[in-house]
């Protein structure tokens, strides 16, 4: 049975899923969303919550495509905790500046300073961490690019786009390691149906 | 050597790691802290020994020098095992959850589907609940111990969340007994510390016993001896 991926190129959670996909060399279709974006389904199989969704992919897809989660149990629990790393220290002020930044002025609401300057300073700390991990690590999980680096894909290209884009540009080994991360096939080929998806400014 | 089970593909498979002198686990952090205990519950859970090394966090000690080297964040908890030093809560009881997969509760189900189902509400729980949790339960137990005003707007909001949150669970466990499915699970277990000080230590109980199926779950968790073990520490 097909897999079937409810959601839009648009949407950061979505854009997760479809480069977790790629990554993997799995066919899928992308339907219309419906409640929760993204929802999965394979089979009789339905998830939401777009970080569950990369996991049990890359699980039950282990021996295909890219390896997402460690070749072996040693490398696991590290991956493990930068994937935590991301959902817990990044992904707070990364989301606020994507909806500050992105997706307000596209909707035609206010930006709110305060909250801008805010995530912008916890943001740019978490980066100092990562600045250090990567400056010894070619990955935030060790050798190997994981899942622990794609879940940051999609929050970091729609800050790019952003005055803000210099947190990451300020961050010497973190530059070097989005230029890696995001030259990568599956990532190509997702923000590029992400960039048709995006409405052109009149 | 020691040697282990892990999962691939909802298979076991045996792996070697280097460990040669098999220490007890040491787990940085507090005893009255939600994070640690959320680690402690699993390690019981797991029948997995460990000694609890007290970091004080009103002396500011995880913000020194000597603990940013082991988490850079300067949180708690972390653990220390054998060679092995990493922190994060919820990617420590996973691990332990998957390398003592055979001893003690089972905590990730038996297929890759009921991993899955769990892990969606792990995440339901790191995304949704944890936050308006930790908020309110801040400003109700430690604003003021930290000289702060306790800000009202951020306990009025993080009610309003709960509430939602709250509802999607009565939905949800009127229809499956916990969280993950008809078994005890990490996303039940995740749960438990912040839970637990909104409705033992904030006042906050009302936002689970008004809800059936919330209660009932709550009852059933609460009892566990696990926890009861974790609030002795
Ligand atoms: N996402 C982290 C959060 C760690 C965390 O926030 N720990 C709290 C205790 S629950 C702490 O160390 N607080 C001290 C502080 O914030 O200074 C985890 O789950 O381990």
């Amino acid at each position: 049975m097909a897999i079937k991926l409810h959601g839009s190129w648009m949407s950061t959670a979505t854009l997760r899923v479809g480069a977790t996909l790629y990554e993997k060399g799995l066919d899928f279709e992308l339907v219309p969303p419906f409640g929760q974006v993204p929802a999965f389904e394979d089979g009789d199989l339905k998830l939401f919550e777009s970080r569950a969704i990369t996991k049990y992919i890359a699980y039950k897809y282990k021996e295909q495509g890219t390896e997402l989660v460690g070749a072996n149990f040693s490398e696991m629990p590290i991956i493990g905790v930068w994937m935590e790393v991301e959902a817990h220290h990044f992904a707070g002020p990364s989301t606020k500046l994507v909806w500050e930044l992105c997706i307000k002025p596209m909707i035609g609401i206010p930006v709110d300073e305060t909250v801008v300057e805010e995530a912008t300073g916890k943001l740019n700390g978490v980066l100092d961490v990562y600045e250090a991990r990567l400056a010894k690590n070619k990955y935030l999980g060790g050798d190997e690019f994981s899942l622990a680096d794609l879940h940051h894909l999609p929050n970091i290209r729609y800050i790019l786009m952003t005055p803000k884009a210099s947190l990451f540009t300020s961050h010497p080994h973190v530059s070097r390691w989005w230029s890696d991360i995001s030259s990568r096939p599956a990532w190509t080929k997702a923000a590029a149906l992400s960039d048709a998806a995006i409405p052109k400014q009149a | 050597m020691v040697a282990l089970d892990f999962r691939v593909r909802g298979r076991f498979v045996s792996s070697v790691v280097g460990c040669i002198v098999r220490m007890v686990v040491k787990l940085h952090g507090a005893a009255f802290a939600a994070c640690p205990r959320r680690v402690a519950a699993c390690l019981y859970e797991k029948n997995v020994e460990f000694e609890l090394v007290n970091v004080d966090l009103f002396a500011g000690d995880h913000k020194k020098p000597e603990f940013l080297q082991l988490h850079p964040f300067g949180l708690v908890p972390v653990i220390q095992d054998c060679d092995l030093t990493f922190f994060e809560s919820r990617a420590i009881i996973r691990y332990y959850a998957e390398k003592y997969a055979g001893q003690g509760t089972d905590l990730l189900g038996k297929s890759l589907e009921d991993r899955a189902t769990i892990e969606q509400w792990l995440e339901v729980e790191a995304h949704y609940f944890n936050e308006p949790a930790f908020s309110l339960a801040f400003q109700v137990l430690y604003a003021e111990k930290l000289g702060q005003e306790p800000d009202l707007n951020v306990i009025k909001s993080s009610e309003e969340k709960l509430t939602k949150v709250l509802d999607v669970y009565e939905e949800r466990l009127s229809k499956s007994k916990y969280l993950g499915g008809e078994f005890f699970s990490l996303a039940d277990l995740s749960h438990l510390p912040f839970a637990h000080y909104l409705i033992n230590d904030s006042g906050k109980g009302y936002l689970f016993h008004d809800r059936k199926h919330v209660s009932a779950w709550w009852e059933d968790i609460s009892s566990r001896p696990s926890w009861k073990k974790v609030l002795e520490l």
